[in-house]
């Protein structure tokens, strides 16, 4: 039996908890991971739900996973590799395609047949994001500064955000206050005429969000998606080798092999507090642990509100936390298939396969699959980012079958008279059908299928609210006030238990940052 | 089974030019390169001397089609090119081609190409990216209509001393009276083409315009008319040789277009680029970018691009110091090499090649005020044997090559 003794306790063996143990072992502390369930990952893993049949269950692609942590935590000698997702592809009513490649020529002729103008405005379209993401990037980088507090930390970090806002061109400034408060749809109607483009464009502000594309707001996520393009040769999105879990299991290798112990199995009770300061946890099981420092890398509400006593917190900031919102609002259905089906638009086997399937024929079809979500429905015809991981690596299913990763927008977490199996089944045969619409002969191949609602991400993953950024990415959740104001420095009201996931600043996506940086402030403050 | 017809939607691709029939059987070393979206033949041969001499000697035949091609008209058309170009558009004849380049308000460069007045009402506007969208956002207000016809024309350039006397044989009309910059209409096998006395070489030279659907039967009888004088199908690698010698700059290659460019050291203005004579700050009328130019014309660039001559004697010396002949790449070179006044670097080459007509060594230069004027002694980088070394350089007005028949 090991020793209960550590320097360091993080919850939680998502990839944020596992890179934030790894960066303290690699500062040469003693730490331990806690993880409820019986494997790492988290979101961000692969399991096989049907015999032969591999799924990145929750997450399945990544983007934004974080360049210096790949290098510093030497995640390839662990095993990651992380597999082009060359093109997206949005199937047309009418048997055509829209699609888009990472060759510039290419993507650009494909638009030109269908709207000469919008091949053009395309071009400047990526040129212009791609500028605001560079211009807005080093801001994720740094530590964000409370603008209420005078300390001499605060006041640094402002006059280095402050520098950096003057270093910008007016027309910069003005551009990112812009995509800031726009809504995406508006974004995009400013910029292109084709329906099937804008749909697909305006699908990615939504991703994650309780929000239509028409929802202001939404243009930033759409942002925030373009930050993984602009890392040099450190290529945009992409499927990692053995799913998403292939990302997790190099981090868990790595952090094992710095010295980091990982307990599966092992879910918190409650933070230990002594003295006003974060000593250890309970473990459900009875067991007890003491570390000079907590990390939680759980979601917001599990960290505040359930792992500590809330008396240890102000109650503002108890408050700020209760309001955080974190309702999902996307499901996804796996689906194992004995072949590949035929789309209309993309008959047989061909690149295209190897990229993501966009079901968003236009901003209003969008909209409309939020409006059912307003009023407590999943969509009646969702948008779905659908990828074939079979395509893509082939060890992901057995020969000549494939698996299909089904990304669904929207099922409201607390959907009218809540979920249960035959609503859950009628979901599941909602994205069938829609699929069907486009490739017909889908039915007759499907060996298996998941459904997961945000209630399963919940139950299963252990997100509260089934929201897969551990909380919505808006306006007012983010920087300086994610998770709540005065606290998005990775420190929380109760010295010696930090926080650092998805809902703390710069948010979701398998990037890492959170977990990184907070291991940063855990070292700084290391006494 | 599946529907197929849009399996035939040619996105595994590159576009093919209207002349790919043939340029496909000629191009035996399979040395193709990306132009405007398509695929264009880089060199017909393994090595490019043959038709780097035949745009000097005989007649190079090459196919431009990639260009991408706008024709605008309508009652304001040279009100819109008045207002897009620096240069007086309301005093051009029809008939007469201008060389240009555009800018953002700042004064900076879009791109450039050439403007063809066709007639009183109508204009050809070649660019090397797409315009459509700022030509459009330029033209608020105006009656004008602007159609691209990047794919519908096709385009051959006939250059090298030759290149008159085929063109003689090949069309109905002779071309002997068509001065430089001019542009006529004639038939080549019976079909309409138009005949510009333009090209991208400083030679004697033609670009002839015409329907693709008409593009086999013009190369066809060009080839039949140019046996006897040397044509020589040519890739775009050869002429890229040429146009060094010729001073004349690529978009992307010597400078970025404004609308590319990630910081504002990146961009380039018309005097900047050595365009100053196309700046006609006299014309009446604004122009996009008319009050920065006028400041820049009133204060001074702080940078010029001009010519530089590498001194083989000295190239010589920092090569046989390691017991080695001068070693010079066999083709243009896109790449950026510093130059040096002393420590200090002063400037970059964008473009650098040897020059086999002239057998120099010389390279498209970017120079801070005040080195770029002619006669200065600077240095460019050199690596040899895998060691940085410095070799000396003279500054030259450009063009580096001029002969006296281009513009007779």
């Amino acid at each position: 039996m090991a020793s209960n003794t550590y320097d360091a306790i993080v919850i939680g063996a998502g990839h944020n908890g596992m890179i934030a143990a790894a960066y303290l072992a690699r500062a040469g502390k003693k730490a331990v991971v806690l993880e409820r369930r019986e494997i790492v990952g988290g979101a961000a893993v692969t399991e096989e739900i049907f015999p032969g049949y591999r799924f990145s269950e929750f997450s399945y692609v990544v983007s934004l996973l974080r360049p210096e942590i790949i290098r510093d935590l030497e995640l390839p000698r662990h095993g990651l590799k992380i597999l082009p997702l060359p093109s997206t592809v949005t199937p047309l009513d009418n048997g055509d395609y829209l699609a888009g490649w990472d060759d510039h020529d290419l993507t650009r002729r494909e638009i030109y047949r269908h709207s000469p103008r919008d091949a053009e405005a395309y071009d400047e379209y990526s040129r212009v994001m791609a500028r605001a993401a560079k211009a807005i990037k080093p801001i994720i980088g740094l530590v964000p500064p409370d603008p209420s507090s005078l300390s001499w930390r605060d006041m640094k970090g402002l006059l280095k955000l402050g520098q950096y806002a003057h270093s910008l061109s007016e027309h910069e400034l003005y551009r990112i206050a812009k995509l800031v408060t726009q809504s995406s749809a508006d974004l995009l109607e400013e910029w292109f005429e084709l329906d099937p483009l804008k749909g697909t464009k305006a699908a990615s502000g939504i991703i994650g969000t309780y929000l239509g594309p028409r929802s202001p707001g939404t243009a930033y996520v759409l942002l925030h998606h373009y930050m993984g393009e602009i890392d040099g040769a450190f290529r945009a999105w992409g499927f990692a080798k053995n799913g998403t879990g292939g990302v997790t299991a190099a981090i868990a290798s790595s952090a094992r092999a710095l010295g980091v112990e990982i307990r599966t199995s092992a879910a918190v009770d409650k933070v230990i507090v002594r003295g006003g300061r974060a000593a250890g946890v309970a473990l459900a099981n009875g067991d007890e642990l003491t570390a000079k420092v907590v990390m939680s890398a759980a979601d917001p509400k599990r960290s505040f509100l359930q792992f500590v006593d809330q008396q240890h917190f102000p109650d503002e900031f108890v408050q700020a936390i209760r309001d955080f919102r974190v309702r999902g609002s996307s499901g996804k259905v796996n689906i194992a298939l004995s072949g590949l089906p035929d789309f209309t638009c993309l008959p047989g086997e061909g690149p295209l396969h190897r990229g993501a399937i966009s079901i968003s024929p236009s901003i209003e079809y969008v909209e409309r699959a939020y409006d059912d979500a307003k009023y407590g429905n999943f969509s009646r015809q969702p948008y779905m980012d659908i990828i074939i991981p079979s395509m893509i690596d082939r060890d992901m299913a057995p020969p000549g079958h494939h698996v299909m990763s089904c990304f669904v927008q929207y099922a409201p977490y607390d959907v009218a008279g809540g979920w249960d199996d035959t609503k859950k089944e009628a979901f599941g045969e909602t994205v069938i059908a829609t699929i069907e619409k486009y490739a017909p002969n889908i039915r007759r191949m499907i060996v298996g299928k998941q459904v997961i609602t945000p209630r399963d991400i919940e139950r299963i993953a252990g997100i509260t609210g089934g929201n897969i950024f551990h909380g919505e990415l808006l306006l007012h959740q983010l920087f300086f006030m994610r998770p709540a104001p005065q606290w998005a420095d990775f420190r929380t009201p109760l010295a010696g238990y930090y926080f650092g996931a998805a809902g703390a600043h710069p948010g979701g996506g398998v990037m890492g940052a959170a977990g990184k940086m907070a291991a940063n402030e855990i070292l700084k403050d290391w006494q | 089974m599946p529907e197929l017809s849009t399996v035939h939607h040619p996105l595994y691709q590159l576009r093919r030019t209207p002349f790919h029939a043939r340029t496909s059987q000629l191009c035996l070393p399979h040395n193709w390169r990306r132009w405007g979206g398509c695929i264009a033949v880089g060199s017909y041969d393994l090595g490019l001397d043959r038709e780097y001499w035949a745009i000097r000697n005989h007649a190079a035949l090459i196919d431009i089609s990639p260009l991408i091609k706008y024709e605008i008209g309508g009652p304001d058309a040279a009100r819109l090119l008045h207002r897009l170009t620096p240069r007086d558009i309301h005093r051009m004849q029809v008939g007469q081609v201008y060389y240009t380049g555009w800018c953002d308000d700042d004064g900076k460069l879009l791109d450039d190409g050439t403007v063809t007045r066709i007639g009183e009402q109508s204009f050809r506007l070649t660019a090397a990216e797409p315009q459509y969208r700022w030509l459009s956002m330029n033209a608020v207000g105006m009656q004008v209509q602007v159609t691209e016809l990047t794919e519908q024309m096709a385009a051959l350039s006939l250059q090298g001393p030759k290149s008159r006397t085929i063109l003689n044989l090949a069309c109905e009309q002779p071309v002997d009276s068509l001065k430089y910059f001019r542009m006529a209409f004639n038939r080549i096998a019976g079909k309409a083409v138009s005949v510009s006395r333009t090209g991208y070489t400083g030679d004697l030279g033609y670009e002839i315009w015409m329907d693709a659907a008409d593009a086999l039967v013009i190369w066809d009888a060009l080839m039949a008319a140019g046996h006897d004088y040397g044509i020589t199908p040519t890739g775009i690698l050869a002429m890229d040789m040429a146009r060094v010698e010729a001073g004349l700059f690529m978009l992307d290659v010597d400078y970025t277009s404004a609308s590319h460019a990630w910081i504002a050291g990146q961009r380039s203005s018309p005097y900047e680029m050595g365009l100053g004579w196309t700046v006609n700050l006299d014309k009446q009328g604004y122009f996009v970018g008319r009050r920065a130019l006028e400041r820049e014309h009133r204060e001074g660039s702080s940078w010029k691009m001009v010519g530089l001559e590498i001194d083989w004697e000295g190239l010589e010396r920092e090569y046989a110091a390691v017991g080695m002949p001068p070693q010079i790449p066999a083709s243009a070179v896109r790449g950026s090499i510093p130059i040096y006044t002393g420590p200090r670097q002063v400037g970059y080459a964008s473009t650098s090649t040897w020059s086999p007509v002239l057998k120099k060594y010389i390279a498209l230069v970017h120079l801070q005020q005040p080195f770029h004027a002619p006669g200065t002694r600077v240095e460019i980088e050199v690596t040899v044997e895998h060691h940085r070394r410095k070799s000396p350089a003279t500054v030259v007005a450009l063009p580096f090559y001029d002969p006296e028949w281009k513009k007779k």
